[in-house]
């Protein structure tokens, strides 16, 4: 153990480069498609090819009969091997529909990519081969392709339940009854608007992949995947296949990219499970591409009908929002939460007084499901709030960012209750603001526009603009609870100093990108006084780290990062009484710093950890009573979500005659806190920041009325390059945390939440003066040009 | 079909089905795993390796076609000792890389890059990149990262 001055050990808040680098730089970190496996046989899924059809006959006898074929399963074969359905985590009413969803189709396909039959074979090309074989007779039904069509009833996608509609949730918050309509009817300014979120592909880089291992005896069985949540995910598959908890162990290898995607329970990981057990061997699945984009779960896909009502001055004295939700062809783990969690946000950092009806219906469509994507919610409220924001600020001819200014929640009014009862534990959004204005130079680009956007100009100047909070730091137990989500908010962390005193950190988060065990690696560093390069970080295998909630909801830090540094101070309290009984000195005259304890007064009186460490190891001269070994867990529930927020900025130049947008430039100021690692921080924003403006400019889902996937391969499906988006100019604000001892709040999806509605509200400005009011995303070179020629001909 | 092929200095013979890939047969055949499959249309680079000094997507490449032919591949870019090439370092000292997936790809297009044009503006690295797909890094630390490699060898 080095032990070094105080002021050289400092580590939080450098740029440390990260240790993960180096294995994945060259080729040695192994992803889950990576592995070896002796003797596994390889799965491939036939799926369906139809949105919505009845299954009226399957013959699996040619690709049964394909040399390197080992079996061929229907959805019928496998109906008894499921203790239970899949699973919905998040029943979010009590009255909420839930179809019966099982890894394989048995009667009817609810979308195109639903699951219909397996092949397993002795490599995947041949598996591939043999599904190609199998012969399907379908009935086809009418798809469900459209939101408001499915909420008709016109074509029932599951017949037993008698309606696509699956709950309504209702959040109405008045003052006294009546508060929202009276506002509405006293206001000054009313704004009614709809968006649409369109539907969206996660594509995180890596496909996901799954190696089922069997042991040869006693029934254990180890699961390989890529995914973001092993520990739920142990949970949930053990319920599904009545498989004893304790003799499942999952692990999540290097995992390329998660974004919400790979947080769920997914057909594919039951099925090797359930074909290894049943055969005795390894079972392995890689996804491809295309199958990615219609097997994994989407993002997005909402209607948002919005109502801002606002006294004279601009400050919003209502909010009223309606929204449709599409659950797509059923519900898989959190599917139904998504929209709700954006349900808190649709007032965003404003000082809105206890007059808000927010009401959500999710319904069923023949699509690819929905689920958590980068932000799950919280990037459409903000949408919707934002967007609403800038056409209030059209409708009583003030400045944008000078409406936000007048309804900012003032920063000595922190802690801050809102409307909702939740409490904001810190913000400053005017010095977020005001840092973002003066990076892009508001005042100057406004001049600029002016001079710019005179009448007949083809190349119009625009400035968006997004304040917004990330609620997150998933989350308080009670308040999940409250929710009626069906798990804990909590993470656990072990650290535990080694005889050598290097140090073993336990952390129940599970990164994919992140850098956890660089990250965690410098809160042990400063918490310990010691190297972090001597810290170890281990996570994502259950047999390793047995507790955990895992990485989602930008939780990992706030929850699982603060249990890391709450367990290094539970082992220095430990460690305090071991040299208090050396030093022969009381616990309370001890001061630890820089990985060493002195006696108060008598600074040569002193010993480091290190010899701590060893002496709790031999244990041959411990205080009476102590155990054995420096080794402190911690599960850590937290008080309240984090809320970073921020301000983004963007400036645009639309040509009007082809409808291209030129994105100028970018800001984006997040405030999130203390920054552990500002390298890490920006990373995220800037990757964030991205996806937000794919989502506005390039990405769509786009489907045929027959439910066919369009844009089912990466050469269809717009997600940008490095060719087309701009570098991203970083703003630094931090207004600490009180609600917990780092500091800290998550940073993983502020970039994706304030991104797309800063995108458009520039877009929107620019082209204002030609009187359009409204472009759908993504706003392609079509979309804008169509948008201008229907504000040009009304 | 015999192929030989030699993959970071070393020959390696192997029979393949002609219908192999050139990033089946590396990662499947000769056992290198750091070249990674991002898609299925040759659209996201994440399994670009190098064929004679070029970056090429290993899977637009029949591995028959690489018969008798040069390749490096990520494993073959850092020295022996551990020392990585000046690409591999430049990611790492600009956080150019999150979940590292895409990142092989990268590093060998990127060094392919600079071989071509060693003083790229902005500009030249993001249109040189465009074959290459990132999902994690928003590419603004990826194109610093190339800059900066560039302006070491200059």
């Amino acid at each position: 153990m080095t032990v070094t001055d105080d002021s050289t050990t400092r580590v939080l808040g450098t740029r440390l480069l990260r240790k993960e680098d180096p294995a994945l730089l060259t080729g040695e970190s192994v992803f889950t498609n990576d592995m070896k496996i002796p003797g596994a046989l390889y799965m491939a899924v036939l799926r369906s090819p139809y949105a919505h059809a009845r299954i009226t006959s399957i013959d699996t006898s040619a690709a049964a009969a394909l040399p390197g074929v080992r079996a061929v399963y229907t959805g019928a074969d496998l109906a008894d091997t499921w203790a239970a359905p899949m699973p919905c985590a998040w029943p979010v009413t009590e009255d909420m529909l839930n179809p019966p969803h099982h890894p394989l189709a048995v009667d009817k396909v609810h979308y195109v990519g639903d699951g219909v039959a397996v092949v397993i074979a002795e490599n995947d090309t041949v598996a591939h081969d043999a599904i190609d074989l199998i012969d399907v007779q379908y009935d086809p039904l009418e798809a469900v392709t459209d939101l408001e069509d499915a909420l008709s009833d016109r074509v029932v996608v599951h017949e037993d339940l008698g309606t696509n509609s699956s709950y309504t949730w209702n959040l109405l918050v008045e003052e006294e009854d009546g508060a929202v309509q009276r506002a509405f009817d006293d206001a000054a300014y009313t704004v009614s608007e709809r968006y649409v979120q369109q539907r969206l592909i996660p594509m995180a880089m890596e496909p996901r992949a799954v190696a089922a291992v069997p042991q040869p005896f006693g029934g254990d069985v180890t699961l390989y995947t890529a995914t973001q949540i092993p520990h739920v995910l142990k949970v949930m598959a053990s319920v599904t296949l009545g498989i004893p908890e304790h003799q499942l162990r999952v692990v999540a290898p290097a995992v390329g990219g998660g974004f919400g995607a790979k947080l769920d329970v997914y057909a594919e990981e039951l099925l090797c499970l359930a074909l290894a057990q049943r055969h005795g061997v390894p079972v392995r699945w890689n996804e491809t591409r295309s199958e990615n984009s219609v097997a994994t779960i989407q993002g997005r896909g909402q209607i948002q009908h919005v109502e801002l009502a606002a006294d004279a001055d601009g400050k919003l004295t209502a909010v009223r929002v309606r929204l449709t939700a599409d659950m797509g062809g059923y519900l898989q783990l959190i599917t139904p939460g998504i929209p709700i969690l954006g349900a808190f946000l649709y007032a965003g950092v404003y000082d809105l007084p206890k007059a808000y009806d927010f009401s959500c219906t999710g319904v069923f469509t023949t699509l690819t499901p929905t689920d958590a994507y980068r932000g799950a919610g919280r990037p459409e409220a903000t949408y919707a709030i934002e967007r609403s924001m800038d056409a209030l600020a059209r409708e009583m001819g003030v400045d944008p960012l000078e409406l936000r200014r007048r309804n900012f929640i003032a920063t000595e009014k922190y802690p801050y209750e809102a409307f909702t009862g939740l409490v904001y534990d810190s913000g400053d959004h005017d010095k977020a603001a005001t840092i973002a204005a003066d990076l892009v130079d508001y005042d100057g680009f406004r001049a600029r526009q002016a001079e710019q956007n005179v009448d007949g100009a083809t190349k119009r100047l625009g400035i968006g603009l997004s304040s917004y909070f990330e609620m997150c730091g998933l989350a308080p137990s009670r308040v999940l609870a409250s929710l009626a989500y069906s798990a804990g908010g909590w993470e656990a962390a072990t650290v535990r100093v080694l005889p050598t005193s290097k140090v073993q950190v336990v952390t129940g988060t599970s990164p994919h990108g992140q850098g956890h065990e660089t990250a965690w690696s410098m809160i042990v560093a400063d918490k310990l006084g010691i190297d972090p390069a001597d810290v170890d970080v281990l996570h994502s295998d259950t047999a390793i780290a047995p507790l955990g909630m895992d990485t989602y909801g930008s939780r990992s830090l706030p929850v699982g990062g603060v249990a890391v540094g709450m367990a290094c101070d539970k082992v220095v309290d430990k460690a305090k009484q071991i040299a208090a009984h050396q030093l022969e000195a009381s616990v309370d005259d001890l001061e630890f710093s820089g990985g060493v304890f002195r006696v108060a007064g008598s600074p040569d009186t002193e010993v480091p950890l290190a010899a701590i460490a060893f002496a709790a190891f031999t244990a041959h001269d411990l205080p009476d009573g102590l155990e054995p070994n420096l080794e402190a867990q911690v599960t850590y529930d937290p008080p309240n979500f984090s809320w970073p927020f921020g301000t983004h900025m963007c400036t645009v130049e639309v040509d009007t005659e082809t409808g291209e947008i030129d994105v100028l430039q970018y800001v984006a100021v997040d405030d999130c806190g203390v920054q552990v690692n500002p390298n890490i921080v920006e990373g995220q924003v800037h990757g964030g920041v991205v996806q937000g403006m794919a989502q506005a400019l390039y990405e769509g889902a786009h489907y045929d009325t027959d439910g066919n996937l369009q844009t089912s391969t990466l050469a269809d499906y717009l997600m940008p390059a490095a060719s087309d988006v701009p570098a991203i100019t970083i703003g630094t604000s931090v207004t600490p945390s009180p609600t917990n001892s780092l500091g800290v709040k998550g940073v993983g999806e502020a970039g994706t939440i304030g991104s797309a509605s800063t995108v458009i509200n520039a877009v929107v400005d620019a082209l204002a003066g030609l009187g359009v009011t409204d472009i759908t995303m993504p706003a392609s070179p079509n979309t804008v040009w169509d948008a201008i020629s229907a504000a040009r001909s009304s | 079909m015999e192929i030989t092929v030699t993959v970071n200095g070393t020959e390696h013979t192997h029979d393949v089905e002609p219908r192999t890939l050139l990033v089946q047969y590396i990662r499947e055949h000769v056992g290198l795993t750091g070249t990674n499959i991002g898609c299925d249309t040759s659209s996201c680079g994440a399994c670009s390796i190098h064929l004679n000094g070029e970056a090429v997507k290993s899977c637009t490449v029949l591995a028959v076609q690489a018969d008798g032919q040069e390749v490096r591949t990520i494993e073959g870019m850092a020295d022996a000792d551990g020392t990585l090439h000046p690409m591999q370092q430049a990611f790492m000292e600009n956080h150019g890389l999150q979940c590292g997936y895409c990142t092989p790809g990268m590093v060998m297009a990127a060094t392919s890059l600079l071989e071509e044009n060693p003083n790229p503006t902005e500009d030249d690295v993001r249109l040189g990149l465009e074959g290459n797909l990132c999902r994690c890094t928003g590419y603004h630390n990826i194109v610093k990262s190339v800059l900066a490699a560039a302006s070491a060898n200059a």
